[in-house]
């Protein structure tokens, strides 16, 4: 599946103090895979996040995107990544386009208006141009943090529960963009969620987090049955209740 | 380190957008230091009737509320634009973008300077046009006054930011009185040979207490010192190094601790 590598975090870790929230996490993504990062609340997944954002500093480890250090070129390997988050809405005291300009010059995309107008086509938010973002709904906020997250054309995306807070039609509709966005983008995708469906639905492959170590990971196909569960959902509760057995198998 | 206008731009724009989009943000850009020109003209006015003949208020009294309200407005400029990314929770978008540290403080203060532009041309068109301030009675010496000023306003709104990024979104209310607090060090209305010999030590260290004691030699018809401008100048220059170091250093520690991520959490580390 992984014909270049977008990501590559090797042996990440980060420690509050006495607290170890991610533990010696190493795993690649590459163009055109989306690879589901999975597990319990508080399992380390939006700190690897945050960690390959740049805005939480590893305590060791190495985040490389495209091959460049993330933390020796910063801006180089922010430049070729971008996330969008239910939990990092965009200013809703600005409209979708004020925003898409803002963001669009902070990730020095060339042609801006005309990437606006084209991402504006693409999640049908023609019509929110001029609106402000704090006024949509949840489905049409998280089209806007898209449109956001798809600006600079990334090769690596990262996606935080990406469907979160919306209704099934909605989610179902965000998937398809976002898998059709990829498809056609070439771009490597991280991909947190709860919902054990869109994980099957969407990821090339899964990764099991549990206390900030990697536990399983497979194809979420085929996973369940490789560990004696009938669903990713029942893998899922096992990970949760069971983390120590898991990893000692 | 390279400074990429299209980001810096990006800051300033968002505050524009902001300004131009609400009149609650429009209007304190003027409102207030108009309300602070005609209250102190009408003072001023009030106190050339009523003390012996010859000394004119406006240029002293009048003169120092003006530039104490552009040094206000400067430093404002640069806290009220780093509060607009506090109150829409924007850290952790604005700094998951290759925006660095010098490129956001370099746009906050284009955008204090667009701001503070406004309040100063708004202050003197009331001060000249009504109460008959002149500016020639201080010279060219005008200049250096507002470049000082200028230079500690930012330098005071740079470090007022990293404390709030410090602290959290609550001890915003901490740093709305800092002008009110350095004044009355700072020698604004009366010489620092006013002060308590204690209060006059802690004056030398400011950058506004030459401008002000110049601006009275100048409007009594002495010379205004140069020396005392140039080391106000150097210690405003100081100010804003150090504010941005400390900015700089309060960030590293919130990307270290978490903060960035979990702005309204606080006490993260």
């Amino acid at each position: 599946m992984i014909d270049h590598t977008v990501l590559s975090a090797a042996n990440l870790r980060k420690e509050y103090g006495a607290i170890v929230a991610v533990d010696g996490v190493s795993f690649d993504v590459g163009r055109n895979e989306i690879l589901g990062l999975l597990g319990p609340n508080g399992a380390g997944k939006t700190t690897i996040i945050n960690m390959i954002l740049g805005v939480l500093e590893p305590s060791s480890g190495s985040i490389r995107v495209e091959e460049i250090d993330a933390r020796q070129h910063r801006a180089s390997a922010l430049a070729r990544t971008n996330f969008a988050a239910v939990y990092a809405p965009l200013p809703g005291n600005l409209t979708v386009a004020q925003n898409l300009r803002i963001f669009g010059l902070l990730y020095d995309v060339k042609d801006l208006r005309r990437r606006i107008d084209e991402l504006l086509d693409q999640f049908e938010l023609r019509r929110f141009r001029d609106v402000k973002c704090g006024v949509l709904s949840s489905g049409e906020q998280t089209r806007v943090g898209l449109a956001k997250a798809f600006l600079n054309r990334p090769t690596l995306l990262l996606l935080d529960e990406p469907t979160a807070s919306l209704d099934p039609a909605a989610a179902h509709d965000v998937r398809r963009r976002i898998c059709d966005y990829a498809r056609d983008a070439g771009v490597g995708i991280l991909w947190t969620s709860h919902n054990m469906y869109e994980v099957e639905e969407v990821c090339h492959r899964v990764l099991f987090l549990s206390r900030g170590k990697i536990l399983l990971e497979g194809d979420p196909k085929r996973l369940p049955a490789e560990r004696g569960c009938k669903t990713l959902e029942d893998l899922f509760i096992a990970v949760a209740r069971e983390p120590l057995a898991l990893e000692l198998t | 380190m390279t400074l990429s206008p299209r980001r810096t731009g990006a800051i300033l724009l968002r505050q524009i957008y902001l300004v131009r989009g609400s009149v609650a943000r429009l209007l304190p850009l003027f409102a207030w230091v108009a309300i602070d020109m005609v209250l102190w003209g009408f003072i001023t006015r009030y106190l050339n009737t009523v003390t012996k003949a010859g000394f004119d208020f406006v240029p002293t009294l009048l003169g120092a509320v003006l530039l104490w309200d552009f040094f206000a407005r400067v430093m404002q400029g640069v806290t009220v634009a780093f509060l607009e990314d506090v109150w829409s929770r924007n850290f952790l978008n604005l700094f998951a973008t290759p925006l660095s540290i010098a490129e956001y403080v370099a746009g906050l203060v284009a955008s204090s300077v667009a701001t503070s532009v406004i309040g100063l041309v708004v202050m003197l068109v009331l001060a000249t046009t009504i109460f008959g301030l002149s500016f020639f009675g201080y010279g060219v010496a005008l200049v250096p006054f507002l470049l000082v000023l200028f230079t500690f306003g930012i330098a005071l709104g740079v470090a007022a930011s990293a404390v709030v990024l410090w602290l959290g979104p609550a001890s915003e209310w901490l740093i709305w009185p800092i002008p009110a607090l350095v004044a009355p060090f700072a020698g604004v209305f009366y010489p620092v040979s006013t002060l308590p010999r204690w209060m006059q030590y802690v004056s030398r260290l400011l950058p506004p207490s030459p401008v002000f004691e110049g601006m009275r030699a100048a409007v009594s018809g002495q010379g205004v010192s140069m020396l005392a401008l140039s080391w106000g100048g150097g210690l405003a220059l100081a100010d804003l190094m150090l504010a941005c170091w400390f900015f700089s250093f309060v960030y590293r520690r919130a990307v270290r601790v978490g903060l960035i991520a979990r702005y309204s959490a606080e006490n993260i580390g």
